[in-house]
């Protein structure tokens, strides 16, 4: 195995600069690994080989001429194919985009490209970054890469499985309600949301508005913090984004969690807890009290609503973002013979189940007569799940939980069942509805194999105590050492 | 005639706002440009792609609110609402629901020299849609074109109480609300453009009952006087329904302007459920008082104030006054002939008459508007500075009218040309109304032996001699001295 791909992506931007790889070599080595392990993972919907060996050879240029280089010059990512990259396929998965050409560069996009990245591929989501297994994307299913008969997670799982598969060391995903971190856990590797405003969300296939936040997969902890360097920040494109300074995510990474406070929160350590993942938790813990850290038991009593909360206002609102995908202007059209034909041909034929039953839900949430009973109610009591979490803030840094029930599951084992699909959620969706930031990273693996995700959530944009907080376990720990054997 | 019933009248007045570029990208709004070239990812409604919110439109539709009389909302959500139709390209239009910009307004207007109130309800903001077209020529197409140029263009939406008793209530109102929003600059109201439109609810009730009856909306008036004739038809066909023992039902009818009928579109049944929702890519836009005060500072001079000033400043008469500032464009024409007839004596009153007597009457003629005049309104302060400076006769004046009204010729150079210079020497005047006298013996001596009016066919010997340019007022007292 090339020892490139083994490498973090902070170690290759420092090789690249000092000139000990070119982009070139470190772009072909993780395109060679595509092709050695992606037909067995499927990881990517579209591998932009030339684009990218185009985009290496630009940034060794620009070494080779001693200009200004960004912070991840010549340094390879996937890209969750729900982020437009200008002329490049942007298909969210979906049959309805299958051929449609990206007509601009969204935000992060432009951000990466001046900060050097070179874009290995465009990676498989669930549909419209519906779903909790990569089971609906109206593709194919992508692997898991420590067992290939279990899923990646979802709706990131494309991006995750890539990293953890080593055929790119970065990869950017969407988190609506757990889908960076769910598929983070799954593929043992690291995954972070940001809060809600901290990176521009133009140039994301909206899924929920309110909740879709962007953020990095990697490695290494490490390796996010110096991708949100690059991603985040206000933008003037998208009234959501928050104008305030950004940090440098580096900075403070390091400072350790001796006196730190953390919080369990009661109602996340229950009976349907699987065992490896509690062992798992209850190691870290043990981990955190012997580097100083302070654990303390903590209540978000709303928590049992949040995932028919979050089903509401997420359904709500893509019932609306979707509407525009009609076959009239881009994408799927059918053959069809009148207007009424034409809309409902081409939107039946072009979405999959899962996107038609989350567009009928909203639909039906938001109709006359409903409206307060559903979004009205769900809206009021988001608020009270926001309060909880303000309220455990006083008295905790960051909150510790497991990032789903229980490791990867196997392909198909759930797909017939929205209900338990929707469960594998119930850890990182609370995150998304009170808009904190929320990570998750590798604490272990279960008897099987499969690796167990553990989650960091922190206050608002006090991203850098919870980049923190994962750093002080990952050093004191070897998970992120460990690689499948693929 | 209709002495049984009450006529119940609501206006919903879509007028375009006058920004440069759409309300939510960096798109153009100008009209008449070649299909689809004002567009980008935004307004079409590519995926990924975010609205971010135009200043400017918040301010004019807050400019128009204040002039308006109306509450302006601290706090304003913008909205979801949701039908599918592809001049739409996201199939919702971005607009308002709960807590527009503006509410609770009002407006006066004059029907048969009565003034009476009518309350604006509220105005929301919210984008155009897209234009379709399904025929070229005569040509009836099997498919439909889509132009997005329009799409993304601010709109506000100015509904009304139902305060309006007739047609003509109703013509007022938009006459009145028209000119208003024309004088505070936020939109250029062009009806033929589709830059303000009107759908009206209307229904009727017998006089004295209490409660509203069943109402129709009306769709696709095209002009003020279009909204009158469909409005007034509507009120025969709700009376006549009533009457016939029939009850009318809720429904949406469109006005066909060949017909001169108005015909169901949809029922009740069949009417859309929105869906409205707070659009959660914008942020509710919170307006502090130092926005709202800026603007209230800068508004334009309204309607009334003008009035004020024309009438006091100027000494103008109310009957001139009203005339001149029922239009914006007319009074902004006045005013700037105005000042190109300097400090003319009389200047105001002159200017005054020359627009709306010799040029108002010749643009109605040639169906045209005060925009559209031919004659600039620096040529007709022009025409004035000359008669007030006596180099022209207001009789010469009406000829050079007309010449200028063909070109918009620069008065003093036609008269240059033309060689209309009034003749103002006294000695020339002297010695043409000597010749005159010479010429006129009979007339001189009916004048001389009493009949003071033979006078005048003096002086129309004088002018014809003189071609007309002799100076009247002199040529009066030259010939009374003469023959003393």
């Amino acid at each position: 195995m090339n020892e490139i791909i083994k490498m973090s992506a902070t170690e290759l931007a420092e090789k690249i600069k000092n000139k000990e790889l070119s982009s070139v070599e470190v772009t072909k080595a993780f395109l060679e690994r595509i092709k050695d392990v992606d037909p067995k993972i499927k990881a990517y919907v579209t591998v932009c080989e030339d684009y990218a060996l185009k985009q290496a050879q630009a940034c060794d240029d620009k070494i080779a001429k001693g200009e200004k280089l960004g912070a991840l010059e010549g340094v390879p990512i996937a890209i969750k194919d729900n982020i437009l990259i200008k002329d490049i396929k942007m298909t969210a998965s979906s049959k309805i985009l299958e051929n449609y050409i990206a007509p601009y560069d969204a935000t992060v996009i432009t951000k990466l490209k001046d900060a050097g990245a070179v874009f290995v591929g465009k990676a498989n989501l669930d549909e419209f970054a519906m779903g909790s297994s990569t089971e609906n994307s109206a593709f194919f299913t992508t692997r898991n890469p420590w067992n290939t008969e279990h899923i990646p997670g979802g709706s990131s799982g494309g991006s995750a499985s890539a990293v953890g598969a080593m055929t790119a060391p970065l990869a950017l995903g969407t988190d609506t309600g757990g889908s960076i971190r769910q598929p983070a856990g799954c593929c043992g590797i690291v995954g972070v949301k940001p809060t809600y405003g901290r990176v521009s969300r133009f140039g994301a296939v909206a899924f929920a508005s309110s909740l879709d936040q962007i953020g990095p997969m990697s490695k290494t902890v490490q390796d996010s913090a110096l991708l949100l360097n690059v991603i985040a920040g206000h933008d003037t494109k998208d009234s959501t984004s928050i104008n305030i300074a950004v940090p440098n995510y580096l900075s403070e990474i390091k400072n350790g969690v001796k006196g730190l406070k953390i919080g369990l929160p009661k109602e996340y350590f229950i009976d349907g807890l699987d065992g490896d993942v509690k062992t798992a938790l209850d190691k870290a813990v043990e981990v955190y009290k012997s580097l100083g850290a302070e654990i303390v038991e903590i209540s978000l009593p709303h928590t049992d609503y949040a995932v028919a909360v979050y089903y509401i206002i997420c359904c709500s609102e893509a019932s609306a973002n979707l509407a525009r995908y009609d076959g009239v202007r881009y994408g799927f059209r059918a053959d069809c013979t009148n207007l009424l034909d034409e809309y409902q041909k081409s939107r039946g034929q072009g979405f999959g189940d899962e996107v038609k039953r989350r567009i009928m839900l909203g639909t039906y949430a938001l109709s006359a007569g409903y409206y307060d009973a559903f979004y009205g109610k769900a809206q009021k009591v988001r608020t009270l799940i926001k309060q909880d979490f303000e309220k455990a803030f006083e008295k905790v840094d960051v909150i510790l939980t497991p990032s789903a029930p229980t490791p990867a599951f196997k392909i198909g084992e759930k797909s017939s069942d929205p209900l338990q699909m929707y469960l594998s959620d119930i850890f990182t969706i609370s995150c998304n509805l009170a808009a904190i930031p929320g990570m998750s990273l590798p604490c272990g693996f279960s008897k099987a194999g499969l690796p167990v995700g553990m989650q960091l959530l922190a206050k608002n944009f006090d991203e850098q105590t919870m980049f923190k907080t994962a750093y002080a376990f990952e050093q004191a720990t070897a998970w992120h050492k460990e690689f499948p054997k693929i | 005639m209709n002495n049984k019933y009450e006529v119940i009248i609501g206006l919903e007045v879509h007028s375009q706002i006058k920004t440069k570029t759409k309300i939510f990208c960096n798109c153009s709004t100008e009209f008449h440009c070649p299909p689809n070239t004002n567009i980008c990812p935004v307004c079409t409604g590519q995926p990924g792609v975010l609205p971010v919110l135009n200043k400017h439109a918040v301010e004019l539709i807050v400019r128009t609110g204040l002039a308006l009389d109306c509450t302006i909302n601290k706090k304003s959500v913008f909205a979801r609402k949701q039908y599918f139709y592809p001049d739409l390209p996201k199939n919702y239009q971005i607009s308002q629901y709960e807590l527009p910009f503006c509410e609770h307004g009002k407006i006066n207007i004059t029907v048969d020299g009565k003034t009476k109130t009518i309350g604006i309800t509220r105005i929301h903001l919210e984008e155009d849609a897209g234009k379709l077209i399904h025929d070229i020529g005569s040509r009836q197409l099997d498919y439909s074109l889509a132009d997005y140029n329009r799409t993304g263009v601010p709109l506000m939406e100015i509904v009304s109480e139902p305060d309006m008793r007739s047609p003509e209530d109703a013509a007022a109102y938009l006459t009145s609300l028209k000119n208003l929003i024309e004088y505070v600059e936020a939109s250029d109201c062009n009806m033929e453009e589709g830059k303000f439109r009107c759908d009206a609810n209307i229904s009727i009730r017998p006089f004295g009952q209490k409660e509203f009856g069943t109402k129709a909306e009306l769709k696709n008036m095209n002009s003020i006087s279009g909204v009158q004739e469909a409005l007034a038809y509507e009120v025969q066909r709700q009376i006549e329904v009533v009457e016939s023992g029939g009850k009318v039902v809720q429904e949406t009818r469109t006005w066909d302007p060949n017909e001169k009928v108005t015909k169901s579109m949809r029922s009740k049944e069949n009417a859309h459920d929105y869906r409205y929702f707070p659009d959660p890519d914008l942020v509710p836009v919170n307006l502090d008082d130092e926005f709202i005060d800026n603007i209230k500072k800068n508004i334009p001079e309204l309607p009334e104030a003008r009035r004020a000033r024309l009438i006091n400043d100027l000494g103008l008469s109310e009957y001139d006054t009203d005339i001149i500032i029922s239009d914006k464009a007319l009074a902004d024409y006045y005013e700037t002939a105005l000042k190109a007839a300097q400090d003319s004596k009389d200047g105001a009153k002159l200017v005054a008459n020359w627009i709306i007597t010799e040029l108002l009457g010749k643009l109605n003629k040639s169906d045209l508007t005060i925009k559209q005049s031919p004659i600039s309104p620096d040529n007709i302060g022009k025409l004035v500075l000359l008669i007030s400076k006596g180099t022209i006769s207001g009789k010469i004046a009406k000829t050079i009218f007309e010449d200028m009204f063909k070109d918009n010729k620069d008065p003093e150079t036609i008269v240059k040309e033309k060689g209309l210079v009034q003749i103002s020497d006294e000695g020339a005047i002297i010695k043409v109304c000597q010749e005159a006298i010479d010429e006129n013996a009979k007339i001189v001596a009916d004048y001389k032996s009493g009949k003071k009016s033979a006078i005048g066919a003096l002086v129309g010997a004088v002018m014809k001699k003189s071609r007309g340019k002799a100076n009247p007022q002199m040529v009066n007292k030259v010939l009374a001295d003469l023959l003393k």
